[in-house]
């Protein structure tokens, strides 16, 4: 049910690079899942309110105070390319 | 001598350095070593001083950490590739509480990657091996938690639960295991897996342990806007009787699924339970049944956003020569992510992605709606509801590996819980033979409450604890198998 060209349209949305083999192997079993979850598509539920959240919460504000965020070493510290005081990465492909 | 100190409960032990009888650096050297013996390959990283305060209610006592929860300088992976190298520069508020409480950090344990498992299989670090049985899996994906606490390696744990992950686990090694009220404790600094679904909680021999790391963790934290806490917070379990209490076993949910071995211990509790005083009542949950369906849209859905921010740009992994910037991302996550982590991130994303979002999200988050209505409903006529943990005892390692939904279904009883955001806690209640015979293995009872009733939900399971009287240990003490 979702087919090979699906899966490489899904894999460039979420930024995954597959092999063939992977390509192949994915499609089966996320076909295979979403037969299972499709169950849900049969319930009749249009009168139903979705739920993101389940507690009680809304709108959790707190005041607008300025306070001190890291060091700029603090956060470059992990980074795999740091440069200038920033975070160095490849150029997007030449339009 | 260290061995007998490492028999003592997580209160008492902190009790006696609160009173100066224990030297926390004792305390924790005996802990220390035996963790340096680990043959489950259940902790990521030891600290070679796993020392605590010598004040407060868990003064000494060194805690195992799941290695999904930040702690400022060290390593931190998640079970994944992708955070191999990585280090945080700051510390988790669930970590930080138990801290502040004079409790010490033993080491991170082992975990699926990202949370995402029901075995301790997805570890890019290798399988963590079930105490009870070498050849079988914990449970996941506290599975590292789960197994340090029931083979003698760790006083009590931490670890997180967004379909299960700690219940399971501890079912599946025999200790105790309990999920918070979503909101309960503070996500901040908790690698976030699916946001609406994870909460922090406690792995611990008993339910008097789980109370206390419960009581020094929960609470509002200005560092996460989804945090609640608990109002009036958590004390020590005393109940010793269920009278007047109302257990719900869900129709929906029933025994079909469910191993015969797991299904006698099942039963034999709800019999205990009356012996006690409590009352058995059959309850709806005509939702509940949907509970995988729905979760296993929600949270990959969650999970493909959560996961965007692994891309090599900031932290963690970059795979070298990897061409342009898309051309990074892309071989950065394919190297960087397990098998099941890329399953749960391509699902999500399916999910997501226009002209699917309202067949799959929007009527998943729908059936959410109804699986926490009809929990509000049920707890109209009782207090808890009651199923077995998990449908098996611990099975074999690789026995599920071959197909997703086999394993997805380990979470059947738990999922809905989650998906509801209520409390519950799973207590080992007897030993089975798997099926097709062998070595009988631990069996998990589960009780769940109505949001932020944790202290009755402990004392309904302190009350059923000391009549189980659950004793055994891995390696035949106790039982003789």
């Amino acid at each position: 049910m979702i087919d090979r060209a699906q899966v490489l349209h899904v894999a460039r949305l979420a930024r995954l690079r597959l092999e063939e083999d992977e390509l192949e192997r994915m499609a089966g079993e996320l076909s295979g899942i979403l037969d299972h979850v499709d169950r849900i598509a049969e319930l009749s539920l249009d009168d139903v309110e979705p739920t993101s959240h389940v507690v009680e919460l809304e709108n959790v504000l707190r005041p607008d105070e300025p306070r001190p965020s890291w060091p700029r070493e603090v956060v470059l510290a992990p980074a795999p390319d740091p440069a200038d005081g920033a975070f160095r990465v490849p150029s997007p492909q030449a339009e | 001598m260290s061995a007998e100190l490492r028999q003592l409960g997580v209160a008492e032990a902190s009790r006696r350095v609160a009173a100066g009888e224990l030297a926390a650096a004792e305390y924790a050297e005996a802990w220390r070593a035996a963790a340096a013996e680990d043959e489950l390959n259940a902790f990521l990283w030891r600290a070679e001083n796993a020392s605590g305060g010598s004040e407060g209610p868990l003064a000494g006592v060194p805690v195992a950490v799941k290695d999904i929860f930040c702690i400022e300088g060290v390593p931190t992976t998640a079970g994944s590739r992708i955070l191999e190298s990585y280090a945080p520069p700051y510390t988790s508020t669930a970590v930080r509480r138990l801290r502040e409480a004079g409790a010490g950090v033993l080491g991170k344990t082992n975990m699926d990657e990202f949370a995402m498992g029901s075995s301790n299989e997805n570890s890019a670090f290798g399988p963590v091996l079930n105490p009870w049985d070498l050849g079988r899996v914990p449970g996941g994906s506290s599975g590292g938690s789960a197994a340090v606490v029931a083979g003698g390696l760790a006083p009590c744990a931490i670890g997180t639960d967004t379909g299960g992950s700690i219940r399971q686990p501890a079912a599946l090694c025999g200790i105790v295991g309990l999920k918070p009220t979503y909101g309960a404790i503070s996500r901040y600094g908790m690698i976030a897996f699916a946001s609406s679904l994870d909460q922090c909680g406690p792995l611990t021999r008993d339910v008097t342990d789980a109370a206390l790391l419960l009581a020094a963790m929960q609470g509002w934290d200005r560092c996460d806007s989804t945090s609640i806490g608990i109002e009036g917070g958590i004390g020590a379990p005393r109940r010793e009787d269920l009278v007047g209490l109302r257990f719900g076993v869900p129709a929906e949910l029933a025994a079909d699924s469910v191993d015969a071995g797991v299904r006698a211990v099942f039963e034999a509790t709800l019999g205990r339970i009356e012996e006690l005083g409590g009352e058995i009542a059959e309850v709806s949950l005509p939702h509940a049944e949907h509970g995988i369906s729905a979760y296993y849209v929600i949270a990959p859905a969650e999970a493909s956003s959560n996961l965007a921010r692994y891309d090599g740009v900031r932290y963690g992994m970059r795979a070298p020569d990897a061409g342009d910037l898309i051309e990074m991302y892309e071989e950065t996550r394919a190297q960087g992510f397990g098998t099941e982590v890329k399953r749960r991130i391509m699902l999500g994303t399916y999910a997501l992605s226009s002209g699917y979002y309202d067949a799959y999200y929007g009527q998943a988050q729908k059936v959410r709606t109804k699986i926490a209505a009809d929990f509000d409903t049920a707890f109209g006529e009782i207090d808890f509801v009651v199923t077995p943990t998990s449908p098996s005892v611990a099975f074999n390692l690789g026995e599920k590996t071959a197909d997703p939904l086999a394993m997805y279904m380990n979470d059947f009883f738990t999922v809905p819980m989650s998906l509801a955001g209520i409390p519950a806690i799973s207590i080992p209640a007897g030993l089975a033979e798997p099926e097709g015979g062998g070595t009988r293995l631990p069996v998990g009872f589960q009780i769940a409450a109505p949001a932020f009733a944790e202290q009755r939900l402990l004392e309904a399971a302190f009350a059923l604890e000391q009549a189980i009287g659950f004793a055994q240990r891995p390696g035949g003490g106790g039982d003789g198998g």
